[in-house]
C-alpha cells in the first residue's frame, strides 16, 4: 500500500541548529532516502522551499484570490514529503520513525487513496 | 476461533464474516446431520473456504490489497519476528491486536469488548456511560481505519509493553461487565468474568515483570471471590456488609493476597495494584465491622492521586464517612463528579443520610438509585432498602 509521509518540522528547532547540526541532518536524510530506496520502498519524497516561498489559491464563486503564505497559520511547517509502498501501516510507521525531523517534528502518515483505473 | 481466523486472514471483517457465516451453517445442518465429532475443526474447515470463495469474488483492486494483508498474515515467516509461539491463546493474540496504537483509546476498547469478549453494541455502550448510536459509530469508524490506513495484525513482541495498559483498561471492562450483572442471562456473564481472569492469566505469564497486570489478575480474583456470596438464594443482591464470609472463595482471596504483596512490592504506584490491596484489605477483615477503615482511607487516598476518575473518588468517600462520619462523608460527597456515575452516587448519598438518621431524603435517594439502577437485582435491592425505611 502506498502512504504519504507528510514532514511538519519544528521550526524553532531548526532555526536553533548549528551549521554542524544542519549538516548532519543532511547527512542523516541523505542515508534514509538511500536506505528506503535499497528496500525498494522508496516511491518519491522531495523537501519542499521554505514557508515564505508559499502562496495560496483560492477559487470562490468563480473568482480567484492569491495571498501570501500558507493554507494555514499553523506552528509546525510542512517542509517535505516521501512517497513510500509500503506492506503494513506498522512498516510505514517504522519507515516514518527513521525522518531525521521526526525528533523535534511531526510525521503524518496518511494511506494513498486507490483509485480504479479506467480501461482503455 | 475468531483469533486464528484473525492470524490467518489479517482482516477483521473477513474473519468475522467467515465466523458468522460458518456459524449459520453450523445451525443450520447440525441438527438434522447430528453435531461433528471436531465440531471447532468442522467450523474452522468451513469459515476458510467461506473466506476464501469470497475473495475470489471480490473485485481486482480489493484482492490486491487483501492478498497483500493475505501475505502478511502466512504463519510460517522469514519475515518480521512474531510473537505467535509466545502467545498461547489465539484470543489473547486478538486482544493485543485490538490494542493497536494507531486506533484511538475509544476504538481500541470497544473493538476488543466487541470482537474478542463478544459483547454486544448495547452492553458495551453501557459500560461507557454513552449512548447506543455513539458507540456503533466507534465501532464503524475503527473497523474502516483498520480497512483503509492498511492497519494489519502483525503483533511483535518488542510493542507488548506499550499495548499493556490499553490491553489492561479493556480485561477490566470485560470483568466488570460480568461482574455487574447488568443483563438477564446469568450464565453468559459468568462467561465474561471468567473470560476476563482467563486472558488476565495469559497476560500476566506472557508478561511476568508487569505489576500491574499482577495487580489486575489478583484483583479480579478477589472481586470473583465473593461472587456466590454475593447473590441470594432468590437470586438477589447482598452488599458486601451483608454477606456470609464464609462463602467466600478461600483459595482465589489466597492466591490474589501473596499476587497483591508481588506486585505492591515490585512496581510502581498504579491503579490495579492499590484497588486489589483495598480489595485485599475488605477480604481479609473476618466480618465488615472490623474492616480496617483507616487503612483503607489511606489506600483511597494514594488512589486518587493516580485515579482522578469519579469511581475512585467515590470509594474514597464511603470510605471517609466510616472513619470521619457521616456528615463528613456527605460533604465530601457534593465534590465528586455525579454525572458518569448514575446511581452510585444516589446510592451513596441514600446510605449517608440513613446513617444520619435523615429517613426521608435517604428513602428518596435510595428510590432515585433504584430509577437509575443499570441491573434488575441492583434496582430491586435499591428499592428494598428505601421500603424498609418506611412509606
Amino acid at each position: 500500500m502506498r502512504y504519504m509521509l507528510l514532514i511538519a518540522s519544528n521550526p524553532e528547532a531548526n532555526a536553533a541548529m548549528t551549521p554542524a547540526q544542519q549538516e548532519q541532518m543532511f547527512g542523516d536524510y541523505a542515508e534514509f532516502t538511500k536506505s528506503i530506496e535499497a528496500s525498494g520502498e522508496f516511491v518519491s519524497g522531495d523537501p519542499l522551499e521554505g514557508l515564505d516561498t508559499a502562496t495560496t489559491v483560492r477559487v470562490r464563486d468563480g473568482k480567484r484570490t492569491t495571498t501570501d503564505g500558507p493554507f494555514a497559520e499553523t506552528k509546525e511547517v510542512l517542509a517535505g514529503y516521501y512517497i513510500v509502498e509500503a506492506a503494513s501501516l506498522d512498516r510505514a510507521l517504522e519507515i516514518a520513525a527513521q525522518i531525521p525531523d521526526a525528533t523535534t517534528g511531526s510525521i503524518e502518515v496518511r494511506p494513498i487513496m486507490h483509485m480504479d483505473m479506467p480501461t482503455a | 476461533m475468531l483469533g486464528a481466523l484473525m492470524r490467518q486472514y489479517g482482516d477483521l471483517d473477513v474473519a468475522e464474516d467467515g465466523y458468522q457465516d460458518a456459524c449459520l451453517r453450523a445451525w443450520q445442518t447440525w441438527p438434522t446431520a447430528g453435531v461433528p465429532d471436531k465440531p471447532g475443526a468442522w467450523l474452522l474447515t468451513v469459515a476458510r473456504r467461506r473466506i476464501t470463495d469470497r475473495i475470489r469474488r471480490e473485485s481486482l483492486r480489493a484482492e490486491r490489497e487483501r492478498s497483500s494483508r493475505l501475505a502478511v498474515g502466512e504463519l510460517d515467516g522469514d519475515g518480521p519476528q512474531r510473537a505467535d509461539a509466545a502467545f498461547l491463546d489465539d484470543q489473547l493474540l486478538l486482544l493485543f491486536m485490538c490494542s493497536h496504537p494507531a486506533l484511538s483509546d475509544d476504538a481500541r476498547i470497544a473493538l476488543t469488548l466487541r470482537s474478542v469478549a463478544g459483547l454486544t453494541t448495547t452492553e458495551i455502550a453501557r459500560a461507557f456511560f454513552v449512548p447506543e448510536q455513539t458507540m456503533a459509530q466507534r465501532l464503524v469508524r475503527a473497523k474502516r481505519k483498520i480497512a483503509r490506513a492498511g492497519i494489519s495484525f502483525d503483533v511483535s513482541l518488542r510493542e507488548v509493553p506499550d499495548r499493556m495498559e490499553s490491553v489492561c483498561r479493556v480485561l477490566y471492562l470485560v470483568f466488570n461487565e460480568g461482574y455487574a450483572s447488568s443483563g438477564v442471562d446469568e450464565i453468559v456473564r459468568t462467561d465474561l468474568c471468567d473470560e476476563a481472569i482467563l486472558l488476565a492469566r495469559l497476560l500476566v505469564r506472557l508478561a511476568p515483570k508487569d505489576s500491574e497486570a499482577l495487580g489486575l489478575l489478583a484483583l479480579m480474583l478477589l472481586h470473583d471471590s465473593r461472587r456466590t456470596a454475593r447473590v441470594g438464594s432468590a437470586g438477589e443482591l447482598i452488599p458486601l456488609d451483608e454477606q456470609d464470609r464464609r462463602r467466600w472463595n478461600r483459595s482465589m482471596i489466597d492466591e490474589a493476597d501473596s499476587m497483591v504483596s508481588t506486585a505492591l512490592a515490585t512496581g510502581p504506584l498504579g491503579p490495579y495494584k492499590l484497588q486489589a490491596a483495598i480489595a485485599a484489605l475488605h477480604t481479609a477483615s473476618p466480618t465488615f465491622e472490623e474492616t480496617d477503615w483507616v487503612e483503607l482511607l489511606a489506600l483511597y487516598d494514594l488512589l486518587i492521586t493516580i485515579d482522578t476518575g469519579p469511581a475512585a473518588r467515590l470509594g474514597r468517600v464511603v470510605a471517609l464517612s466510616m472513619v470521619d462520619g457521616p456528615a463528613v462523608g456527605l460533604a465530601e460527597l457534593d465534590r465528586v463528579d455525579a454525572d458518569v456515575l448514575g446511581h452510585r452516587v444516589h446510592s451513596v448519598r441514600a446510605h449517608l443520610l440513613e446513617r444520619l438518621g435523615r429517613t426521608q431524603e435517604a428513602r428518596k435517594e435510595f428510590l432515585q438509585a433504584a430509577e437509575l439502577a443499570t441491573s434488575p437485582q441492583e434496582s430491586a435491592y435499591l428499592r428494598h432498602r428505601a421500603a424498609r425505611l418506611g412509606d
